[in-house]
């Protein structure tokens, strides 16, 4: 892992991902690949409708990954091991060891927008971030893939050419922040290679 | 190695900076941002600062602290003034359901809608209030840190073009009549029945340094608490706790709870979903 500025001297404690458009079949092929004892935090933002049914892609989620799965709470604390699902209708912005809610203007028409939780992850937590652009059609995200790079955090991108729809990942790319274009199904092992497999237990077991 | 140094030294000095701009805010016009959230915080003084065309906090520090005009644009920033009628229009389907068949035992109902920004969600209350036939014997205290927000309230005038996703949100919300009943076309803007504001006091108050200053039946605060940080949502919380007479309805923002706050025993929830709370004891 030399390409990534962290080298391992410091742990990932939190995974953000953006996804849009074609965003829940990413999913379905990212997420059951995290093992249960996965030890870094995930907050997934994905766009979606303001009257998207309550709960539906909490459940969604949550038949296709043995880490517990929640819709944000405005003060919740960010926990190891539990996917953050961001809430239609609000921005989620990332503090240290919690996160808020925002009521701000739409940011590239989304609310959610992917940047604002990007961009204050980085704020957060530096270089024990990892930011992951999905497939999506508008450029959200990228701004937060910059600012995620900046502050010496990975940053990875679904692979256009093979994305559902390839403009936010193109767009992501073309800050030149990116660090590595992966494939969707190269997504999750690859961030278990990052983040390592859970307790000193089950690592030394593997 | 050195620049990254330089990047962390750069975000230490920037925290520095807000912190400085917070405390001379406070010190000369009063307002006390220091226990906000810090995210979107931050976010908003970068959002004045690109509009006021300079490069760093300490400059918008200068330029705030000498001319109030300044401080206007910066204060309509920071009260993130983003609303609409009948936002979450569950919540008043909740509310008819729930709140106003206690409202119905009452000779008089005391409503404080908090933060209520540019009056959306304090005209929604009233034409819900109107329809369900209690709004002659209740009366609106709507309340705004800031003055400019409040003027444009008492006028009751909202864009023409949102009228659609209104009317939308008005139906789903329980609505019986014609929305467009409440208001009159006039240009780029519908102006709202000046009748539903004859029960409404618009008043300023700031969550932060004011005190109670009156019991109330009922509290809506939707989407107000998500930009403080934890201190000062257990204050708000303590000041909404005195101001609730016994039984009286707390409202809050779907995503928001008083989970955790130290009144949390005092409340029972009658629509955890649509966070109404009552006040037991």
């Amino acid at each position: 892992m030399t390409r990534f500025r962290n080298n391992g001297l410091m742990a990932y404690e939190l995974v953000a991902m953006g996804g849009s458009w074609g965003g829940l079949a990413a999913y379905d092929r990212i997420l059951p690949a995290l093992p249960k004892d996965f030890p870094a935090a995930i907050v997934v933002v994905q766009h979606r409708a303001v009257d998207s049914h309550r709960g539906a892609l909490t459940s969604y989620l949550q038949n296709r990954t043995a880490l517990s799965v929640e819709e944000i709470g405005d003060k919740d604390p960010v926990v190891p091991g539990r996917v953050h699902l961001a809430p239609p209708d609000y921005h989620t912005i990332v503090e240290h060891g919690h996160f808020a809610l925002s009521t701000e203007a739409a940011v590239h028409h989304s609310r959610p927008s992917i940047d604002v939780t990007f961009q204050t992850a980085a704020d957060a937590y530096g270089e024990r971030l990892i930011g992951v652009i999905l497939t999506g059609a508008n450029e959200d995200g990228a701004a937060g893939i910059a600012a995620i790079s900046r502050n010496g955090g990975v940053t990875i991108a679904q692979n256009p050419e093979t994305a559902d729809k390839p403009t936010m990942p193109r767009a992501a790319i073309a800050t030149g922040a990116v660090q590595r274009v992966a494939e969707l199904d190269e997504i999750g092992p690859l961030l278990v290679e990052l983040c390592g497999a859970g307790s000193p237990n089950t690592r030394s077991a593997a | 190695m050195a620049t990254e140094e330089l990047t962390k030294t750069g975000e230490d000095l920037e925290q520095i900076e807000i912190q400085l701009l917070l405390e001379g805010i406070f010190r000369h016009y009063g307002y006390d941002f220091r226990g906000y959230a810090p995210g979107s915080l931050k976010r908003r003084l970068w959002h004045r600062a690109i509009g006021e065309k300079v490069e760093s906090i300490s400059a918008l520090q200068e330029r705030v602290l000498h001319d109030p005009e300044v401080m206007e644009r910066l204060l309509l920033d920071l009260s993130i003034n983003v609303t609409s009628m009948f936002r979450d229009p569950t919540f008043y389907v909740a509310f008819r359901a729930r709140v106003v068949p206690l409202m119905r035992t009452y000779p008089f109902v005391r409503i404080w809608n908090v933060g209520c920004s540019t009056g959306e969600e304090t005209y929604s209350l009233a034409i819900l209030l109107k329809e369900e036939g209690l709004y002659e014997k209740s009366r609106i205290y709507a309340t705004d840190i800031n003055d400019v927000v409040l003027e444009r309230a008492r006028v009751g005038a909202f864009p023409i073009e949102k009228m659609r996703d209104y009317t939308e949100n008005y139906i789903r919300a329980g609505g019986v009549e014609e929305f467009s009943s409440y208001y009159t076309a006039s240009g780029a803007l519908a102006h709202f029945e000046p009748s539903l504001r004859d029960h409404v006091v618009f008043a300023q108050h700031n969550l932060v340094t004011d005190a109670a200053f009156n019991v109330f039946n009922v509290i809506v605060c939707r989407n107000v608490m998500i930009y403080f940080g934890k201190a000062l949502q257990d204050r708000v919380h303590e000041l909404f706790y005195e101001s609730l007479e016994t039984f009286g309805i707390l409202a809050l923002g779907h995503k928001e709870s008083i989970r955790f706050s130290r009144n949390e025993e005092s409340y029972e929830a009658i629509d955890s979903q649509e966070k109404l709370y009552r006040k037991m004891y």
